[in-house]
């Protein structure tokens, strides 16, 4: 494992954007309305220590704009619902410190998801079809083990390995920063070429190449990645989309030629 | 009216209901998964340490079993658990692990030969051994006398989530997300589904159903410093209090976890203590030895929170502009160690706090963290008051956790009470009798009447504001409901509650946008959490002992002769700002480890006058015994409870099982 080297710079002290004033433009949509139109409304916060978008977007919500719509669940950057364009960049708003991109932050729902209003987009709808598309499961290989006997052993380095890609949150960003995404409408995305591979490393899973082939073996699968790459750039795990696709690429040509 | 039927309506997306569903679904009974959000959002993926299941594959955790984890658990919960569940619990996890296993969840495994691990502050290098190779590796957690926690890296939850959430997906079962269920549709002590909200258009369908399960997780956001994610509302707990006839369990017993980054309230795991954090204060001393010399930082979570707290108040904390905290040191851990097997910790560390924990200390205090109270159900999941209405996981209270839930039991208890209330639902919906057979008036009523609340809010000419009101309840409750409680502060806050209720029936808008509305959300949860909140602060009131998590400083005492008895709550009239309680005796002649010392915490308890008599029973039956599992039996015999398919005894490196031709013929 590759152990990434990060600055980190200390949130708390003094003069850390406390008191700071921000202004917020936010894209603005619903609808289920008629009478809405798409328009950017900017709104502005006093900014506190340590303030997430999450803090200051719930602080919107609750004394300047009770409308507003957007999506937080966790607020620790582990389930991936916070997904958002901020600043022109696809980002997780819960971790993301009002400092840093601060003073003025504009803030706009990820594209090509259904938009369901203001920052909230449908991305659980987009990562159910594309699971069902791409089978995005276990293929057991008996439906009923024996869960009384010692479960199969598997080696260390493998089952690390296999975490490595199942630490993807379906957050839809590296959706949201692809070319191919937005030209082409089934493009099944970085998310479902790393749920590929990540089943293929798995033993456990009972399908080979040629079945993966037949999900991903087209332009709207993996032959469809223009390696732009937006994806590995923008992906909050920082998950190794870049080599995941060339590899998968690369085992599905040969699989094509087979 | 919309109408959908099925036969089983899953209300919560979380591992519970997913795997609840996944059962019903291979006995061939349909389901839905009513869901607040994409189900792989749901807040099981918080999970970060592990799962407890007594596999004993590591070298420490050698000579583990369901015996150790029964009575670790049971002493965990400071004997306010259900035995038998408890019983059916230990005996199942290994399975669900297990069955993980194959389903593709990515456990850490166990590596032969050498490692250093850090115990008790100290390098010490262990040997894992040959034949435990490659099978499920364990970590250390509190309360626990072995390493029984298996994990993958510190994101348990996660992985767990994508594997089950997966399965539902492959077996086909529909989740309709973003759908909010606002009340029960019940007839004359039976439930036949819901009025749900659909979040998106702001539109209600009935769902009908033979057979409703309340999966929905805790009620975390009652307070206002919490680890729980921001659905974990309440809003299950809250629906089957307002039927008047579904009761909820011991909602005073509320966990306060001990390391919630300070002051975000964010988790950061048990693992770290686990795997040899330690906790500083404000002198860089390690205090928890002073307090707790047993098992130091890995005492339960109730007693380590206390502790932390006491130590504060004796003005050993460290001063912030946000307050005081303490410090959690996991420096000596590594680099390397922190990267592997803490990930989720490092990163929230450096995006939350800007700190990197492999170089300086994280600064933490308890903040509240599981809701041992839930859904009262027998072991079936069942409730007790409303046939067909069942629970699961930390919604339920069935009852495995008592009034403290061990570390690592949660996430376990979610798979695992998915796999056997499953089962019960599908032998539910197996009998004719459990057809559905209600006059669609009785459905229109409930529609008609929810819109009519809804209606009532929107329309109406309410002045109070709802977030206003919310975060006066979440300050409360977390001022005076909290890890300490006395008497005079309880009665304050169930008086200021009870205001709140009553202006909670004034709620008005400012905002009428069609849709789902984010301000009437919040309008209609609010007034359904203050029912909750006074639920928990009332039952803390009247509960004039210390219980686990619970604990009053005018009666720090254990009282099993008064108070070994779970609470039952119920709101009966919707004119009361008050629940009604009742109380339910705890059996001491049946149970397997009758009331003691936990082995860390306060000695000093008073005995129930039936605790003297089972305990001399007990040693008589310890004598003529000749192995462990016949001795259990003897104790207490629970194997008949169990659904069929998860009978059985569990394999271990030491404790292999017959060749399975020879077996199954048995």
């Amino acid at each position: 494992m590759t152990v990434q080297k990060i600055n980190i710079v200390p949130r708390g002290g003094a003069g850390n954007g406390n008191g700071q004033k921000l202004k917020f433009r936010v894209m603005r949509y619903n609808p289920a309305d008629p009478d809405s139109r798409p328009h950017l409304q900017t709104y502005e916060l006093e900014s506190t220590a340590g303030m997430t978008l999450f803090i200051a977007l719930t602080e919107i919500r609750e004394k300047l704009d009770p409308s507003l719509q957007f999506d937080f669940v966790c607020r620790a950057g582990i389930c991936g619902s916070c997904a958002m364009v901020i600043n022109g960049r696809p980002g997780l708003a819960c971790r993301t410190l009002a400092q840093d991109v601060g003073p003025e932050i504009t803030l706009a729902p990820l594209p090509v998801f259904e938009l369901i209003g203001d920052l909230s987009v449908n991305t659980g709808k987009w990562m159910r079809a594309m699971s069902e598309r791409l089978e995005a499961w276990c293929h057991l290989k008996e439906q009923e083990a024996d869960l009384t006997r010692l479960e199969e052993r598997m080696d260390p380095d493998l089952a690390e390995q296999i975490f490595e890609l199942d630490r993807c949150i379906e957050c839809g960003c590296c959706v949201a920063g692809c070319g191919t995404a937005r030209m082409r409408e089934d493009f099944i995305g970085a998310v479902g070429i790393n749920k590929i591979a990540r089943f293929r490393l798995d033993p456990r899973d009972a399908r080979t190449d040629a079945d993966y082939y037949d999900v991903i073996g087209d332009d709207d699968g993996v032959f469809g990645c223009m390696s732009l790459l937006g994806c590995h750039d923008v992906c909050p795990k920082e998950l190794p989309l870049q080599t995941q696709i060339a590899f998968i690429r690369r085992k599905m040509a040969g699989q094509g030629f087979k | 009216m919309n109408v959908i039927y099925t036969d089983v309506l899953v209300i919560g997306g979380g591992l519970a209901g997913l795997r609840l569903a996944v059962a019903a679904k291979r006995r061939g009974h349909d389901a839905i998964i009513l869901s607040l959000v994409p189900v792989k959002r749901s807040h099981s993926k918080a999970a970060q340490g592990g799962m407890q299941a007594s596999l004993g594959n590591v070298i420490k955790g050698q000579g583990d079993n369901e015996d150790v984890h029964f009575e670790d658990t049971v002493r965990g919960s400071d004997w306010g658990a259900d035995q038998d569940v408890v019983r059916m619990f230990v005996n199942t996890a290994p399975k669900a692990v297990r069955e993980l296993a194959a389903w593709g969840v990515p456990w850490s495994r166990v590596r032969r030969g050498d490692r250093t691990v850090i115990i008790n502050g100290q390098k010490v290098t262990i040997t894992e051994r040959d034949e435990a190779h490659g099978l499920v590796a364990q970590r250390d957690f509190g309360g626990t006398k072995k390493w029984r926690t298996c994990y993958v890296a510190d994101a348990t939850g996660h992985a767990m989530l994508q594997a089950v959430g997966d399965q539902a997906i492959a077996a086909s079962i529909p989740v309709h997300e973003r759908t909010e269920a606002l009340a029960l549709i019940h007839e004359a002590g039976r439930c036949y589904g819901a009025v749900v909200r659909n979040l998106i258009t702001g539109e209600l369908t009935a769902y009908v159903a033979k057979a409703t399960a309340i999966t929905t997780g805790g009620a975390g956001r009652l307070y206002r410093v919490t680890t729980n994610a921001v659905i974990c509302e309440g809003i299950g707990h809250a629906i089957a209090l307002e039927t008047g006839v579904a009761a909820l369990g011991n909602m005073e017993a509320v966990q306060f976890h001990p390391t919630g980054i300070f002051p975000a309230g964010i988790l950061v795991t048990e693992g770290c203590r686990g795997d040899g954090g330690l906790l500083k204060d404000v002198d860089g001393h390690r205090f928890m030895p002073d307090y707790e010399p047993e098992k130091k930082e890995l005492a339960s979570r109730d007693v380590v929170s206390r502790r932390m707290e006491e130590h504060i108040a004796k003005g050993k904390g460290v001063k912030s502009r946000f307050g005081d905290h303490i410090w959690l040191d996991i420096t000596l851990l590594g680099e390397q160690h922190i990267h592997r097997n803490l990930r989720e910790v490092f990163d929230i560390c450096k995006y939350f706090l800007g700190v990197d924990p492999s170089k300086e200390m994280i600064p933490v205090r308890p903040a509240q963290h599981y809701t041992m109270g839930g859904v009262r159900t027998d072991h079936t999941g069942e409730s007790r008051q409303l046939k067909g209405l069942f629970s699961a996981g930390e919604a339920a209270c069935w009852d495995m956790h008592g009034f403290n839930r061990l570390g690592g039991n949660s996430v376990a208890e979610t798979v695992v009470a998915g796999m056997i209330v499953g089962e019960f639902i599908a032998d539910f919906c197996d009998k004719a009798e459990n057809d559905v057979r209600i006059p669609t008036g009785v459905i229109k009523d409930f529609v008609r009447r929810e819109q009519a609340k809804l209606n009532g809010i929107l329309l109406g000419s309410g002045k109070e504001d709802a977030s206003v009101l919310r975060a006066r309840m979440q300050e409360i409750m977390t001022a005076k409901v909290g890890i300490f409680r006395k008497g005079a502060d309880l009665e304050q806050a169930v008086d200021e509650l009870q205001q709140l209720l009553v202006r909670s029936r004034s709620i008005g808008l400012r905002s009428s946008a069609p849709g789902p509305n984010p301000e009437l959300v919040t309008a209609y949860r609010t007034k359904m959490m203050l029912k909750l909140a006074l639920t928990v602060a009332y039952g803390a009131l009247v509960r004039t002992e210390s219980r686990g998590a619970h604990f009053r400083e005018d009666f720090p005492r254990r009282n099993d002769a008064e108070w070994l008895k779970r609470t039952l709550a119920t709101w009966t009239s919707e004119a009361d700002t008050l629940p009604t309680l009742a109380y339910e005796p705890l059996d001491i002649r049946r149970m397997e480890l009758p009331p003691g010392w936990r082995g860390y915490g306060a000695k000093d308890y008073v005995d129930h006058p039936d605790t003297a008599a089972r305990l001399a029973e007990v040693e008589a039956i310890k004598k003529s015994a000749a192995d462990r599992f016949e001795l259990q039996r003897s104790l207490m015999p629970y194997e008949h409870l169990l659904p069929e398919r998860l009978r059985g005894r569990n394999e271990r490196i030491d404790e292999p099982l017959a060749p399975a031709s020879t077996r199954r013929a048995a």
